[in-house]
């Protein structure tokens, strides 16, 4: 059954090469052959041997074995002819084996530069790190210090809403569309966004002040639920709005 | 801020930190203080850390420095907790890897003209484990994609940066060094582990 004998220890050796330049310097070293003068005849004889107990191999790994298989003989064949320059410098540069060495050489820094990465590998997979703080990672540093706000802060900062407002004197038509319940709903689906949000935030586009005092009513009812809390940094500083764990939960 | 004061807040951030702390960001958190000053601070502080046997290090990863555990701690650690670690890279991987670390930014039929494989499923692979990305195009014809290495690589290597990648070694070099393999893996750990 041929299905078992290329199963056998040489079929397994031979699955052990990814390509072509490393079966050849495989071949190279366990030979202990010098890379710049390579013995094509012995090389090309005992690289086709393996080729010859590689038939389980899939074609388009095997292709570029052949490729290979077929620059060995052709560089066995070059070199078999006989050379006529005495000079010996340009009888070197014209080594036939002089292109393939060159692969090899390039092919073998990198398999030792590789190398060198495993063993960093090895090395800094015994090293650990702290991992991420989770209260770091969610908020910023800032709000680390906050503290509890009053009904009188939440007023003074309505107040100052209200003085922001541009012209008193807008003539509201549909002032009707904004209900106490859809504020609610909007600042719900901020506030689901933004871990957090400033105070003066939720008044963003309103220029009335019944939009503000909706508003006010809806950011009232929020805290009353308990979904939302208010913090300040200090005495007068802005206002920051943060969702509790009710409302994530109820997210 | 008095001199005394400097090294033990970055000793503090450095244990605190998830991140290697980059010298830049701890001058702007030392207000006032020399960034010679805090070389001096911190090389003096990863001194005493090496000198004096204990659990921890101070290291140079990423292009920043770090508090992490020393290696040989590491079968301790992992009797306290389970610490998922990803499998090792493949050998095809680290041979792409290096080629792409020393020639980057290359492209892939560069990488396949090194190894002589093709290398797709293996960029596939680096790049889904973030340690290679695509850096841009090649302006030759057919403006193929160009890759390189991430901010992962070093930091999954342990790497100060991609000069403290050792100089690619000539063949016969490397013929000398298998004489004494002892004496320079010694070298390798003592230049990665940063004693």
């Amino acid at each position: 059954m041929t299905a078992l004998e290329t199963d056998s220890g040489l079929g397994v050796k031979v699955g052990a090469f990814e390509g072509s330049l490393e079966l050849l310097l495989h071949l190279i070293q366990e030979n202990q052959i010098n890379i710049y003068d390579i013995p094509i005849a012995l090389i090309t004889q005992q690289y086709l041997e393996t080729l010859e107990q590689m038939t389980s191999l899939k074609l388009s790994v095997a292709g570029d074995f052949l490729v290979m298989a077929a620059t060995l003989i052709h560089i066995k064949s070059k070199m078999l002819l006989p050379v006529y320059e005495t000079d010996e410098e340009e009888a070197l540069e014209e080594d036939p084996r002089h292109e393939l060495v060159a692969r090899l050489l390039e092919y073998q820094k990198f398999k030792e530069a590789a190398g060198t990465l495993e063993s960093y590998e090895t090395i800094w997979r015994q090293v650990f790190v702290r991992e991420a703080l989770l209260a770091t990672a969610s908020d910023p540093s800032e709000e680390i210090f906050l503290g509890d706000v009053g009904v009188h802060d939440l007023l003074k900062a309505l107040q100052k809403v209200i003085e922001r407002l541009p012209n008193k004197d807008i003539l509201t038509i549909h002032n009707d569309e904004l209900s106490v319940r859809d504020r609610i709903g909007f600042i719900l689906s901020l506030m689901e966004h933004e871990k957090s949000l400033l105070f003066e935030q939720l008044f963003d586009g309103i220029e009335t002040r019944y939009g503000v005092v909706v508003t006010f009513l809806a950011l009232l009812e929020i805290i009353r639920l308990g979904l939302i809390k208010i913090l300040q940094v200090e005495n007068c500083s802005a206002l920051r709005l943060m969702s509790t764990d009710n409302l994530v939960g109820a997210g | 801020m008095e001199d005394y004061e400097i090294k033990p807040i970055i000793e503090a951030l450095l244990f605190i930190s998830a991140e290697p702390i980059f010298i830049d960001r701890l001058k702007e958190i030392l207000v006032g203080v020399e960034k010679k000053q805090i070389l001096e601070k911190l090389f003096s502080l990863q001194e005493e850390y090496t000198r004096s046997n204990r659990g921890m290090q101070i290291v140079e990863v990423a292009g920043g420095y770090q508090m992490t555990t020393r290696a040989e701690m590491a079968p301790w650690i992992r009797e306290l907790e389970k610490i998922k670690t990803a499998s090792r890279l493949s050998q095809p991987s680290l041979e792409t890897l290096a080629i792409i670390a020393y020639k980057q930014p290359l492209t892939r039929a560069e990488i396949e003209a090194i190894r002589g494989v093709d290398a797709a499923g293996v960029l596939k692979t680096l790049m889904e484990r973030r340690l290679v990305k695509i850096v841009g195009r090649k302006e030759v014809a057919g403006r193929p994609l160009i890759y390189g290495t991430t901010r992962e690589f070093l930091l999954y290597f342990g790497l100060a940066n991609l000069t403290a990648l050792p100089t690619l070694k000539e063949f016969s070099e490397i013929s000398e060094r298998e004489a004494e393999p002892e004496r320079d893996a010694e070298q390798e750990m003592t230049m990665v582990v940063g004693v």
